[in-house]
């Protein structure tokens, strides 16, 4: 079957830059020590344990570390604005605590010295934290969200604040109400959304790793069009206290690297229950990061056994020909590891999209009302209190958040509810269970994380519809509060140097070490392909 | 902590408090106007009965057609430590949003978590109002915009409330016509508050005080069961002492923790349809709730009589005090809609039967079986209503005869002397320094002729004022009755010597000089000569033929 679209030519432009497609030519031929054959760029190594060495070496030194990132956000950031708010100075300063730190031989945390990039709808105490919206303009937090807090006790130095579609509304970051981030892989192409900033900037190398928020897929996407690691955790995993709501009940924090193993050292990190958040899930965490096995370890079978289900739907039509194409080659990069590859069909799948954009417009119609301009944000003046509403309201949302809300309240209006909000409950419940039985015959599921490459700013800005199909891979894994890890897994035609594909992992709730060390297994063994954009090779 | 900037619409110098300025327009406070929360329930009513009964009489005649249907909501704060869904203790009278945080203020990104009190005290509620609990409920949000609604909406419970289907017994005070009444209880339900919205001077500006924002409710719903004004202020009395029996609120009106909204509607007798329905709001006093509700009625059946009945439109009115009348506040222009849906930050409400269980085994005596009890004790009805008002009077009560203390005794004891001097001092009977065990005791050594009632009477007042015990204050100040007939017969014979003129007198005939003896040998034994024994020996001797 894989074979039979060998006559496109675009598989022939593939050929040459994708290494898996290289194993299933040599698997065909029954040749079994597939990995070893050909000379490769070497698998993407964890920045987070790099930083670490150097500065507990003397190496280099936590500040100048600091300098590089910040000469290099200085350098790109004009271009790809990926970043809202920056805070030299408060990196500076912590990085030079933390050579003092390292002076005098004190214990340092997991991440110390390792930059950090957090997403603007997370609030952080000492910088803006605008949710990409006019109506927060300049608002700065009282306190840290717990995710942020918790990297910073593990010495994290937060780099500044990144830029997102408002409130997380959007799938390409044109909703902030502030710029534009443009894709590192080609300047004229949207990062994806609504956490393009976070994605953007690990991509570029501008931090080591950032923290995201994925209400449909809003890590995910980014991830995959920017071609770095995307983690959604489980719904509950990771606290949302601070997170600023758009849809509590699908909301999550989530984390980019540029490996496997930097999503899940951070991870480790921002995980856990919090008192703070009664929808943080008590379960203990276990340590992600024992999940990765150096490369030179594995046999030549390291993911024997392990049953991947292919979602059928995510192959379906509307999905561009070259993405199904680098999927089924990463299928075949899987079989090649071992795996046990079946297809199977969620039949609710197509039902996701019109119940996750009803759920979330709701919970967004109810989340959003808090900005109304009495306590804090921009406030319209005005003679008389519902004048204040509205001119408040009317200023300080974008085009996009006003439509959500408008949404929302329709279907959560008394005669409607049962026809929207109640039904697409239904339909949540049944993603769920459908998801269930897949995850129970199979290990992990896996899709594409969009049905397109990066596409070009301003091509469906103007088409909401279009832009809400784009979500199809991603939101049912919110409807079902599942884990999901996006990685790279190839490159396609366009822009100077390809776009990437993202691959889609999918595991049962709270077994993210699962999809970490299979991720990380399929990374390290991914032959002749550097996800590293143009931009960053640059500097 | 700086949590957030207050700013005014227009450039206002304001710098008191932090507080959120916005411009006033159609806001509604609830004011506080009588600030003497020691009055009693029935107290209060003794009052409003004066007051009712001349405007009532005009419509004595026409209120013998008409039929009243009264429902009530009731909104009780209740007094856990902190707020329901964050720390913030909540202390009324607090300076402006001096007891807040990210989670009350509604900042971005905060999550509401629930205090675990709030259910144990909805769950206490549920089943002394007899309800079926739900043992799995949840949250849901109300929305609506409101300044001093700081998320936009309100955690409440919509369609599973933790409660459902109970009812709640009374006993009317009989200067009311007494009468035992049951009322049903539709639901009660969790909810958070709102904050307050203060103004300013020149009333160009009004302030958000956010202290009582998300502190804990009750919301309890009444069946529309009640047909007069003094029904209507004896359920809410009978709440207030529930709540108070069960020690989840301090069911203090004038603070505004025990708030009642009450719909009243009129219909001719016999018609099956309710009347169209009027809220009225404003009522921080049982006494205010039976006069407004009793002026309502009477202004609808007058409207009713003259053919009016159109008039009577759907809508919520102010009780005034001043004025002693209902005033339209606002007409209800269509059902509101609030948008309930559930609650996505907290997790459903579900109770295990044990913890139900341990629940009810530990809910006190309830003012109903009290009453019952006392009812069997052969007390009257409007000796059981006052004990059983106050749960510490009750428990009083019942410590005092719990060592076989003479039941009416303790009573009148407690009813009488007791209250007359708690009322002048303006104490509660927790703070007077009289023990039961004491009261008892006293009752006790009057009844077994240790002491005389006077003399008990003067040492209760210094139990009350100082404490110690009936034995030592006997002791200390020499108070034991003398009950010695020798020496009681050496006091009668010196006074008898001492006035030979009168007891000549009596010999002649004038036998009611016998008081006059007796007075003049009870002066000598300071008063602590046995009444009985001194009358027989005075008798002996007065009558003797020497
Ligand atoms: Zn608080």
């Amino acid at each position: 079957m894989l074979l039979s679209s060998v006559q496109n030519p675009r598989l022939l432009y593939l050929q040459s830059r994708l290494s898996h497609f290289n194993f299933r030519i040599k698997s065909s031929l029954h040749t079994s020590q597939t990995l070893t054959l050909t000379p490769s760029p070497p698998p993407p190594t964890s920045q987070i344990l790099d930083i670490r060495k150097t500065l507990l070496s003397r190496e280099k030194t936590a500040v100048e570390l600091a300098g590089d990132y910040l000469t290099r956000i200085q350098r790109s950031d004009p271009k790809l604005k990926s970043f809202l708010y920056v805070s030299e100075e408060s990196v500076l300063r912590e990085a030079e605590e933390l050579d003092r730190k390292i002076e005098r031989n004190e214990e340092v945390g997991p991440l110390a010295g390792v930059y950090v990039g957090v997403k603007d709808n997370i609030c952080t105490a000492d910088m803006p934290s605008t949710a990409g919206s006019r109506i927060l303009e300049n608002y700065k937090p009282a306190y840290d969200a717990t995710a942020v807090s918790k990297m910073r006790e593990s010495g994290a130095i937060v780099v500044g604040k990144t830029n997102m579609d408002e409130f997380g509304m959007g799938s390409s970051t044109e909703a902030s109400a502030y710029q534009v981030t443009a894709n590192p892989w080609d300047l004229s192409r949207v990062p994806g959304g609504s956490s393009g900033g976070s994605a953007s900037a690990v991509s570029a190398r501008q931090c080591v790793v950032s923290l995201g928020s994925d209400t449909g897929g809003s890590v995910r996407q980014p991830a995959s069009f920017c071609g770095v690691v995307g983690l959604k955790p489980t719904y509950g995993r990771v606290s949302r206290y601070g997170l600023v709501a758009y849809a509590s009940s699908l909301d999550v924090i989530g984390c980019f690297g540029s490996s496997v193993s930097d999503t899940g050292i951070l991870l480790n990190a921002i995980s856990g229950h919090d008192r703070h958040d009664a929808t943080s899930s008590r379960r203990e965490v276990p340590d992600f990061t024992s999940q990765f096995i150096s490369k030179d370890i594995l046999d030549s079978k390291p993911l024997k056994g392990l049953r991947v289900g292919v979602i059928r739907e995510t192959l379906d039509e509307g999905v561009d020909a070259e993405i199904v194409m680098s999927i089924r080659a990463a299928v075949s990069h899987l079989e090649e590891l071992g795996c046990t590859v079946t297809e199977v069909s969620l039949p609710s799948f197509s039902l996701g999209l019109p119940a996750y954009y009803i759920l979330a417009s709701s919970e967004s119609s109810s989340n959003l009302s808090r900005y109304d301009g009495v306590r804090y944000g921009n406030q319209c003046e005005s003679e008389e209190l519902n004048s204040l509403y509205e001119n408040t309201r009317a200023h300080g949302f974008g085009s996009e958040v006003k439509r959500r809300i408008l949404m929302g309240t329709y279907a959560l209006s008394a005669g409607y509810y049962d026809a929207y909000y109640k039904r697409a409950q239904q339909v949540r419940t049944l993603v769920r269970k459908s998801f269930k039985s897949a995850l129970d015959e199979n290990d992990i599921l896996i899709s594409p994380a969009a049905p397109s490459a990066a596409y070009k700013i301003g091509e469906k800005k103007d088409d909401p519809l279009a832009m809400y199909a784009g979500d199809i891979m991603t939101v049912n894994v919110n409807l079902a509060g599942l884990p999901a890890l996006v990685l790279p897994c190839g490159l396609v035609e366009g822009g100077p140097a390809g776009l990437p594909v993202g691959l889609q992992m999918i595991g049962a709730a709270f077994d993210e070490e699962k999809l970490l060390k299979v991720g990380h297994i399929f990374e390290q063994t991914l032959q002749d392909c550097c996800f590293v954009p143009p931009i960053a090779a640059d500097n | 902590m700086a949590l957030t900037m207050f700013r005014g619409i227009k450039c206002c110098p304001f710098s008191m408090y932090p507080s959120a300025l916005v411009a006033r327009k159609h806001v509604f406070l609830y004011c506080t106007m009588n600030n003497s929360p020691s009055q009693t329930a029935t107290q209060d009513k003794a009052q409003a009965n004066a007051k009712v009964s001349t405007q009532s009489k005009k419509m004595s005649k026409v209120a013998k057609d008409y039929e009243a249907i009264i429902g009530i909501e009731t909104h009780v704060q209740l007094s856990t430590l902190t707020k329901a869904f964050c720390t913030c203790p909540y202390n009324y009278g607090s300076q402006p949003n001096s007891s807040v945080c990210p989670i009350c203020m509604g900042l971005p990104g905060a999550l509401p978590v629930l205090n675990s009190k709030v259910i144990e005290y909805a769950v206490r509620l549920g089943l002394a109002l007899n309800c079926e609990l739900s043992f799995n409920s949840k949250f849901d949000r109300k929305q609506y915009f409101y300044p001093d609604l700081p998320k936009g909406y309100q955690i409440s419970q919509f369609d599973v409330p933790i409660a459902t289907g109970g009812f709640i017994d009374l006993d009317l005070p009989v200067e009311f016509g007494g009468g035992h009444r049951k009322f049903g209880i539709t639901r009660v339900h969790m909810e958070e508050d709102a904050g307050k919205l203060l103004h300013t001077g020149n009333g160009s500006f009004s302030q958000v005080d956010l202290n009582r924002a998300g502190v804990p409710l009750l919301e309890i719903v009444s069946e529309p069961d009640m047909r007069t004004g003094i029904e209507a202020a004896e359920y809410a009395a009978e709440l207030q002492r529930m709540v108070r029996y069960l020690g989840i609120s301090n069911g203090n009106m004038q603070e505004g923790s025990l708030r009642c909204d009450v719909n009243v509607s009129v219909r001719p007798w016999g018609q099956i349809e309710f009347g169209t329905k009027v809220e009225i709001k404003n009522l921080n006093s049982f006494s205010a709730m039976n006069r407004a509700i009793d002026f309502e009625i009477a202004r609808q059946e007058l409207l009713h009589s003259q053919g009016q009945a159109d008039q009577i439109v759907q809508e919520t009115r102010l009780w005034e005090e001043g004025a002693q009348k209902t005033v339209t506040m606002r007409k209800k222009e269509g059902l509101a809609d609030y948008r309930y849906f559930p609650e996505p930050d907290l997790p459903a409400v579900n109770l295990t039967i044990k913890y139900v269980d341990d629940i009810r085994d530990s809910l006190p005596e309830l003012p109903e079986m009290k009453r019952r009890r006392y009812e069997t004790m052969g007390l009257s009805m409007q000796d059981i209503l006052f004990l059983v008002n106050d749960m510490d009077v009750a428990d009083f009560f019942d410590a005092t005869i719990a060592k076989a203390a003479d039941v009416k005794l303790a009573a009148n004891w407690i009813m009488g002397d007791i209250a007359a001097y708690l009322k002048n001092e303006k104490l509660s009977i927790n703070e007077v320094k009289l023990t039961p065990e004491e009261l008892g005791e006293l009752i006790a050594s009057i009844k077994s002729g240790t002491i005389s009632g006077k003399i008990g009477k003067e040492i209760l007042f210094e139990l009350l004022a100082k404490g110690g015990t009936v034995q030592g204050l006997i002791k200390e100040k020499d108070l034991v009755q003398i009950a010695d007939p020798v020496e009681i017969e050496k006091m009668v014979d010196k006074v008898i010597a001492d006035n030979p003129k009168q007891l000549e007198q009596y010999r002649g005939g004038k036998t009611k000089l016998q008081g006059f003896f007796a007075g003049q040998i009870m002066k000598a034994s300071k008063g602590k000569a046995n009444p009985g024994i001194l009358n027989k020996i005075l008798l002996e001797k007065l009558n003797a033929k020497s």
